[in-house]
């Protein structure tokens, strides 16, 4: 992957530049000793690493505004970050760069029940929104994988999703507003404690924009009262493409799962060598999940169950109990985790059509033959958004070249049916030379022109979501400004 | 000027020597009247896909409102924000079209359960000042390759740029409603009611509260939909949480009055719109001292209507939300701002936007202030 040379410049003021730094923040906020920024030289896309020039931990709206001032002034290129856990290398530091972390600002600023609402420092991670309202019988719906640890800031930035979805919405449905930092340290305020902002939504551009157009401190978050209760059923079938028309189905029958989640052979061997759920051997598993009081749970899990039987299910096991749903959803919530025993992996994030997934799922099968790559399926099937895991050999040179290259083809093949490169991982590096195969440049050019906008010296989160050709030009007006 | 083709319009946008008037059905004249040719897309039309199986359909810009209705009703789909008809309040007549409902982002009662219009819309396809087609997002529901445009395009007003077409999540229709309603509830007493009722597990989809300011024949009214059974279950669940605020009987309502603001119809005056934290509503209202008052969206959405050349925002102060002028003269609207002011640093941002996406400033110019 490759990434613009370091402005040289810069590299050679980095003493005034952390001087300046420290001159806005307390001292143990500014870390600039090559042993200590090494913490941030990459994300969870660890295959790329630079260590960036400084990394400074603010705790407030104003001294993130001071420290992007003074970056902005200097012209030194700044990456945002939260926790770090972003797939797609949407926090990797540039050699030249100021790592802007929001790790400390994590506290929770207001909570209205009667508005539902709450609002908090965009450091905090995400289940612990949810843990700040449930004892009043809330939740904040978004659950990205890792919501353990992933900061409400990287949600915004790259309008996470996770399994979840198809009934709540992505981060983009549950943000009402925020306040956000744009490069030469003005504050604004988008958005609020109400519904639709007036004027442009500069706050549905912001969302999403992957740290790109201006830093979010704080957040106001929708929050929804908690269902009375919930039940998954799992499901087995004699190969994907049954499973594939058995979703499909469902929908079709005008019920609405919270969520329906899909795994294949491989994926489903590896869960229950690490996690002995139960899961019955068999070519794809769906786990289907519907939420409401006991009656309304029965009701659609009869209709749902009604559908699965017209297509021959090798297993149906309807949970009879808090505990079988919890070993239901065991497995694949340490899908992941499993498939990172037996190998390293890639993990793309391409969406498709639902109705595409019968096809795709064999064009996968057969990409993995031609490039003697293991793939696993586990996927958030209601909406399309896949996540085949590539396995291969991180110590066998070549093998990570090869199963980029594989990837790289089977995205390719999900924008070709229709869908998209990235349901909810953002693009990062990971997939900005791809850019290329879902827009045309002038499509590219109408989003960099926003950029232009919010950003016009291109210094926020640089080298990332546009591909460095086409962006180019504008980091050479920087350059030569300079 | 009436393309017939996303290529027709870019041709007529490239070599317009002036400003466009951009409409769909002419049926929401929202916005500052703008001058400029008048340049119709009505004539873009037409289901470009439409997958139910995926809940996804893609339509042309100019397609009429009703026509989209009646494709997804015949597969026991809809639109998930049920868009408002401005037509009786606003007096205007046509055919209210699926791109305008996108350009003005147009939601109904089910917003504050289902999402916005911009909640449910998934790409466009648009052409900008310059003439150039430009596509944004695409036909499925979770996409993030990219920046957003096309949450930037819904409630655009067409100042960024002309739709062509447009793609939506859709949802399965309900097989059963029901209402459960309250009479004579004061604002404030209805507002904490609403909040108690979106507050709960019951899966409230409409929350709404009219008084007519002089007869005191205020209604409170909430909305369940869903399994005939669970309707049930769960309107009786309601009635029950509720009573602390008032007497609760199931009723028949037609929803669509309150979604088109059938109370304010053919009276004489100015007609405001506030999107607000409802629990500041009632305070906010009682400052406004309106000639009538309905409260959608559990009070996050009050409609005002007050005497006509009436400055709201300067009674109201400042306060936490907007107040947009949706009937007026065109002198009030004019004078008083048919938007609300944005700070200055967030107009910078729009400004800047609309000179990049329409450098000459022809798109519905001055439309949105």
């Amino acid at each position: 992957m490759q990434m613009p040379e370091p402005n040289t410049s810069i590299l050679a003021s980095k003493g005034r530049i952390v001087a300046r730094l420290q001159e806005v923040l307390p001292k143990a906020a500014v870390i600039s000793e090559e042993s200590e920024t090494r913490a941030y030289e990459c994300d969870a896309l660890t295959a790329y690493r630079c260590p960036p020039l400084a990394a400074v931990l603010p705790s407030t709206t104003q001294e993130v505004s001071a420290v992007l001032r003074i970056c902005h002034e200097e012209g030194v290129p700044v990456v945002p970050r939260g926790s770090g856990t972003s797939l797609a290398g949407g926090a990797l530091p540039t050699a030249d760069c100021v790592i802007l972390g929001v790790a400390k600002m994590n506290a929770v600023l207001e909570t209205d029940y009667d508005n539902r609402f709450i609002r908090v420092q965009t450091g905090r991670t995400n289940l612990s929104v949810t843990g700040a309202v449930e004892e009043n019988g809330f939740f904040y719906a978004p659950d990205p994988s890792s919501q353990l640890a992933c900061a409400i800031a990287g949600n915004i930035a790259m309008n996470s999703g996770g399994a979840h979805c198809l009934k709540y919405g992505v981060t983009t449905n549950n943000l009402l507003g925020a306040t956000v930092v744009l490069m030469d340290g003005t504050v604004v305020e988008m958005g609020g404690a109400y519904l639709d902002a007036g004027g442009l939504d500069l706050l549905g551009v912001i969302c999403g924009s992957e740290g790109q157009l201006g830093v979010v401190t704080e957040a106001t978050l929708r929050i929804l009262p908690k269902p009375e209760g919930a039940r998954p059923v799992l499901m087995g079938f004699a190969s994907n493409e049954v499973a594939g028309e058995c979703v499909s189905d469902i929908i079709k029958a005008g019920v609405l799962p919270v969520a329906i989640e899909f795994m294949d052979r491989p994926c489903i061997e590896a869960c229950e060598a690490f996690a002995h759920a139960g899961y019955p051997m068999c070519e794809a598993l769906l786990i289907v999940e519907v939420e409401g009081s006991p009656a309304e749970i029965d009701e659609q899990l009869g209709l749902i169950l009604q559908i699965a039987r017209r297509h021959d299910p090798v297993e149906l096991r309807e949970s009879q109990s808090e505990e079988e749903s919890a070993r239901i959803w065991l497995g694949r919530k340490s899908a992941f985790g499993a498939m990172g025993q037996i190998n390293d992996y890639m993990c793309l994030d391409g969406t498709i059509p639902v109705t595409s997934l019968p096809l795709v799922l064999r064009r996968i099968g057969e990409l993995s033959k031609q490039y003697g790559l293991g793939v696993a399926n586990v996927f958030h099937a209601g909406d399309g958004n896949m996540h085949p895991l590539i396995l291969f050999d991180a110590n066998k040179p070549g093998d990570l070249e090869l199963c980029e290259a594989m990837g790289a083809e089977i995205l390719r093949l999900c924008v070709e049916v229709g869908g998209c490169l990235t349901g909810e991982h953002g693009v990062g590096i990971e997939k900005r030379d791809l850019m290329v195969d879902q827009f045309d440049p002038l499509d590219m050019e109408a989003q960099m022109a926003v950029k232009d906008v919010f950003d016009p010296d291109w210094l926020l989160n640089p080298a990332k979501v546009f591909p460095l050709a086409s962006s180019e030009a504008r980091r050479a007006t920087r350059m030569a400004a300079e | 000027m009436q393309p017939q083709t996303e290529t027709e319009l870019a041709e007529m946008i490239r070599a317009a020597p002036g400003p466009l008037a951009i409409r769909g059905g002419g049926t929401r004249p929202i916005g500052t009247p703008p001058a400029g040719e008048a340049l119709s897309v009505a004539g873009l039309t037409g289901v470009s896909l439409y997958e139910p199986g995926a809940l996804t359909l893609v339509v042309k810009a100019g397609t009429p409102l009703a026509e989209v209705e009646a494709v997804l009703a015949d597969e026991g789909q809809r639109l998930p924000f049920e868009p408002m008809d401005h037509r009786a309040l606003l007096g205007t007549k046509g055919t209210p079209t699926i791109g305008g409902v996108v350009a003005a982002n147009v939601s109904g009662p089910r917003r504050v359960q289902a999402g916005a219009c911009r909640d449910s819309l998934i790409g466009v396809r648009y052409v900008d000042g310059m003439g150039t087609a430009i596509k944004n997002g695409g036909r499925v529901m979770k996409n993030v390759t990219g920046y957003d445009l096309v949450k930037l395009m819904a409630g655009s007003y067409g100042t960024l740029g002309v739709l062509t077409e447009v793609a939506f999540k859709v949802l399965p229709a309900p097989g059963a409603t029901a209402t459960i309603r309250a009479n004579g509830l004061d604002e404030a007493t209805a507002v904490r009611a609403m909040s108690a009722a979106l507050g709960s597990p019951f899966e409230v989809n409409g929350a709404a509260h009219h008084s007519d300011r002089h007869a005191d024949q205020a209604v409170t009214l909430l909305r369940i939909e869903g399994f005939s059974e669970s309707v049930a279950y769960r309107a009786n669940a309601l009635c029950e949480l509720l009573k602390p605020y008032g007497d609760w009987q199931v009723a028949e309502v037609d929803w669509s009055r309150f979604r088109d603001v059938a109370p304010f119809v053919g009276q004489p005056s100015d007609v405001w719109r506030l999107s607000v934290k409802p629990s500041d509503a009632p305070g906010l209202v009682a400052l406004a001292d309106p000639l009538d008052a309905l409260f959608d969206w559990g009070g996050g959405l009050v409609w005002l209507r007050v005497t006509e050349g009436t400055d709201l925002r300067a009674d109201l102060g400042r306060f936490a939300g907007h107040a947009t002028l949706i009937r007026a003269a065109d002198e009030t609207k004019t004078r008083l701002g048919v938007f609300h002011p944005e700070p200055a640093p967030l107009a910078k941002i729009s400004d800047g936007l609309r000179a990049k996406f329409d450098p000459r400033g022809i798109l519905n110019p001055g439309l949105m202030g």
